[in-house]
């Protein structure tokens, strides 16, 4: 009976992967013939691309730039994606196969980076370390996404809490001259915030979403209301210290790595820091295993002993603090200045990152990363003056992610039992 | 936790020994359903005046002077707000009472005239509401209501001014109609993707949202975009044929909008309690598994119900481009699809409560704006006071302790969330 079911389930799984392995080869196929007949056909034949490979501003870890033929690139990087798709479909690349997706659709990205700035110049030094810098806010949000589901609380209010945070921080980093005090403000505010979600969820059993989207239409409503009533007359109180770019000896001066991840923004660093801590938390300690388990099956977790309303109120705080983070970065690591609503949901955005990397912090990080560079290309193509209109590339990655939701490029499941209230027996 | 498990079984008890409710049942019955959403409102009113009166300077300073005074300028100064509110939202008292009398008809209606433009503030309200209610109804939480009213309204501008040389009679209802299939398209999406794949929708719609800013922002910057508007993103002028009749002259907006948006909610209600489809609907909201084994078939109801959810949806936008603006620009929403959320649970999922709701929310917003004039209070605390409201109506709990109401029995209540994605 079971080895019948299991066969079954194996054949299953064995079909899936061949037409999965036909339909990547199809799609790496599609893509060399976009870089080749798109891009490097509508492009003269000696036109020249420049990429300035060090961002303004930066003195160490500088290079030299980048000048190549455009077409030449381009049939190069068409020929490459050819080769993979095509032996994808004859042989397949087996266990390889997302590692090859994922090179077919670098090869794509750099190829109509290529397109778009033949016979012009790209500062993709500059557009790297700002769409590291995009990132991070995306990155730190799908992170407190992680904390919250799992230990099986759906946290829609990530949005919220960065918002309040933002506006937070501003003020007491205004008020007290000091960003420090700022973080630490923000990430107060998001926690108290967190502490209603999971009081709303936890002790009354509201469905979480609606928790959720009470948090965010409050704090919306109230960083309007205290901006409008406040900040706007008082200036002063609105300008906050900003955390300065801190290189890091050595590491900053390898040329493109430097700039953008070793010579950057204090919350960069939070963000690796933060991404090394988490994975090795939620997956190599017991604290992880009691947190997960929570997530997935609480009922079996009690039995064992493990208090479910402790933990899953400590997995909802710890992600106020993360979002808290998130927020603040807004204002003292990005803008210098709060405006109202300028999280522009980012957090949601956060979300959809924590979908897309499986509800993993490493994998969150990588979808956080693609986001911000799909941000950042959107906002060097408008300066590029190019004919594609910015907003169809911000759009992008909520296409994707629905794409990835829809499980068109691999199934993305979440915690168990993520969103349903536990009442002891 | 253990007293409402005592709650319950008393209850249960006594419903098998015919004992009546506490003696008088019928007086019960409407007191305890329309008791939470009355103390919630005035609690989220009580809040706000709180919040007004804590960021008041004058306040602080009457405080620094002797407690009394304090207290006493903190009321007033609430009592100036709150009157700001009022007159703004229903209009000035003595002004209606003086008009009436004078008999002049012109006045009667300035002097009306806010309670009038509550209504319109209203009417985007009332379909959007019933939107997330029709939804929740279906088990679907809706929250791409702003997407979609969004993209609905694209379409009936797009129709609007495109379309020309028909007759008002025709012209108007169809442009009506392409911004409800415009919103029914945005809603379809989410609904097919959840129905085939079980991908969430709650963040299917978020998805769609942005994904709908983002478009209609380059419609009315490119394709859609108003002859020498200089970049802006704005859209050209409705036809005339195209608009929906406002009943009175400039200033008042007030508009025919606002009754086919009743008669919507009465059909949506005859389709959800007298038809055998609303049936299905609601069996498949509140029961999906009963509903599995009855042999009714969730995947057209999911289907349906988002693409009806977000036809609802796409009228918002569309009552508001040719009822109001008569154009289209970003600004378009002030938010109608979060606060739509609130209102729908506000009013039970019912159209009657939808409607009811969506007039408190609309002549809030309609008198915050005079509010903001005459105390400068930013009209955003409208949105603490309706998060307020919201909480309360969510978690009755938290009123019921707040002002000793017993509980009346087991809540029925819809699971709308376990994971984003994935059947499994």
């Amino acid at each position: 009976m079971t080895t019948t079911s299991q066969t079954i389930v194996r054949k299953r799984l064995a079909e899936i992967s061949f037409a999965r392995k036909l339909a990547m080869g199809v799609i790496e196929v599609l893509t060399a013939l976009i870089i080749f007949f798109v891009f490097s056909r509508s492009i003269s034949a000696d036109a020249m691309t420049k990429f300035v490979m060090t961002p303004g501003g930066i003195t160490v870890g500088t290079m030299a730039d980048w000048v190549f033929n455009s077409s030449i690139a381009l049939y190069l990087l068409a020929g490459i994606t050819l080769l993979i798709g095509l032996y994808q479909l004859i042989k397949g690349f087996g266990k390889l196969t997302n590692l090859m997706v994922a090179i077919a659709f670098f090869c794509l990205i750099f190829g109509f980076l290529i397109w778009q700035a033949s016979s012009k110049s790209l500062n993709l030094g500059g557009m790297l370390s700002s769409a590291v810098l995009l990132a991070v806010p995306i990155t730190l949000a799908a992170f407190s996404g992680i904390l919250a589901e799992r230990s099986g609380i759906v946290n829609i209010a990530i949005e919220g809490m960065m918002l309040m945070s933002c506006m937070v921080a501003a003020i007491v980093a205004s008020a007290t001259r000091n960003p420090w005090f700022g973080l630490l403000g923000g990430i107060f505010s998001a926690v108290v915030l967190a502490l209603i979600h999971a009081f709303l969820s936890i002790r009354y059993k509201i469905n979480q979403v609606i928790s959720g989207t009470v948090i965010n239409i409050f704090s919306a409503g109230l960083t309007s209301f205290i901006s409008q009533r406040f900040l706007q007359k008082n200036e002063s109180l609105n300008t906050p210290p900003m955390f300065t770019r801190v290189p890091i000896p050595g590491l900053a001066n390898i040329p493109i790595l430097g700039p953008t991840l070793f010579n950057t923004n204090l919350f960069v660093y939070i963000l690796f820091a933060l991404l090394i801590i988490l994975q090795v938390a939620l997956f190599q300690t017991r604290w992880g295993l009691r947190l997960r388990s929570v997530g997935e099956h609480p009922k079996a977790a009690d039995t064992l002993g493990i208090d479910v309303i402790r933990t899953r109120y400590m997995g909802v705080l710890l992600s106020g603090a993360v979002a808290g983070i998130a927020g603040a970065f807004f204002t003292l690591g990005s803008v210098g200045r709060f405006d109202e609503g300028m999280t522009a949901g980012k957090g949601f955005i956060g979300i959809a990152a924590m979908i897309f990397g499986k509800w993993t912090p490493i994998g969150s990080l990588g979808a956080g990363m693609l986001f911000g560079f799909a941000d950042a290309i959107g906002s060097k193509l408008s300066l590029l003056g190019s004919k594609i209109p910015p907003q169809f590339m911000a759009m992008a990655p909520y296409i994707i992610t629905m794409v990835v939701l829809a499980g068109f490029i691999g199934r993305s499941s979440g915690p168990a039992a993520s969103g349903e209230p536990y009442t002891k027996e | 936790m253990s007293d409402t498990k005592n709650d319950l079984g008393k209850e249960i008890i006594r419903d098998l020994n015919h004992e009546p409710h506490e003696g008088k049942t019928h007086k019960h019955g409407l007191w305890s359903s329309v008791s939470i959403p009355v103390l919630a409102i005035l609690t989220g009113l009580i809040l706000g005046a709180l919040l007004i009166a804590i960021t008041t300077p004058t306040v602080y300073q009457a405080f620094g002077q002797s407690f009394g005074k304090g207290i006493s300028t903190a009321f007033m100064e609430i009592g100036k707000a709150y009157q700001a509110l009022f007159e703004g939202a229903i209009g000035n008292p003595i002004r209606i009472v003086e008009a009436l009398r004078a008999g002049e008809a012109r006045e009667i209606r300035m002097a009306l005239n806010p309670f009038l433009e509550s209504l319109v503030q209203s009417t985007p309200y009332i379909f959007a509401g019933l939107a997330v209610a029709l939804g929740f109804r279906a088990g679907l939480f809706n929250i791409g209501v702003e997407g979609q009213l969004f993209i609905g309204a694209a379409c009936a501008t797009y129709v609007g001014y495109a379309v020309k040389g028909l007759p008002p009679y025709i012209h108007m209802p169809l442009a009506f109609l392409a911004g409800a299939l415009g919103g029914a398209f945005w809603g379809f999406i989410p609904g097919l993707l959840k129905a085939k794949t079980g991908a969430h929708e709650v963040i299917n719609t978020i998805m769609l949202n942005w994904i709908a800013f983002r478009l209609t922002e380059w419609l009315l910057t490119g394709p859609m975009t108003r002859p020498n508007a200089g970049g802006m993103p704005i859209s050209p002028l409705i036809q005339k044929s195209a608009e929906i009749p406002q009943f009175f002259g400039s200033p008042i907006r007030f508009h025919l909008g606002f009754f086919i948006a009743l008669v919507i909610a009465w059909l949506i209600w005859f389709l959800l309690f007298k038809t055998t489809w609303g049936l299905d609907l609601r069996t498949v909201g509140t029961n999906p598994r009963a509903a599995k084994y009855a042999g009714l078939s969730t995947v057209r109801t999911i289907i349906i119900g988002m693409s009806l959810s977000g036809a609802l949806a796409g009228m918002a936008g569309a009552v508001q481009v040719l009822a109001v603006n008569r154009s289209m620009a970003m600004g378009l929403s002030s938010g109608y699809g979060f606060d739509s959320i609130a209102l729908a649970l506000i009013g039970g999922n019912h159209p009657l409560g939808v409607v009811l709701a969506a007039i408190l929310f609309g002549t809030l917003r309609n008198g915050a704006t005079r509010m903001m004039v005459t105390s400068q209070i930013p009209i955003d605390i409208v949105d603490v006071i309706q998060a307020f409201i919201l909480m309360f109506v969510a978690a009755p709990a938290i009123i019921r302790s707040l002002y000793r109401l017993k509980k009346k029995g087991p809540e029925e209540s819809t699971v709308f969330l376990s994971g984003w994605g994935g059947k499994s």
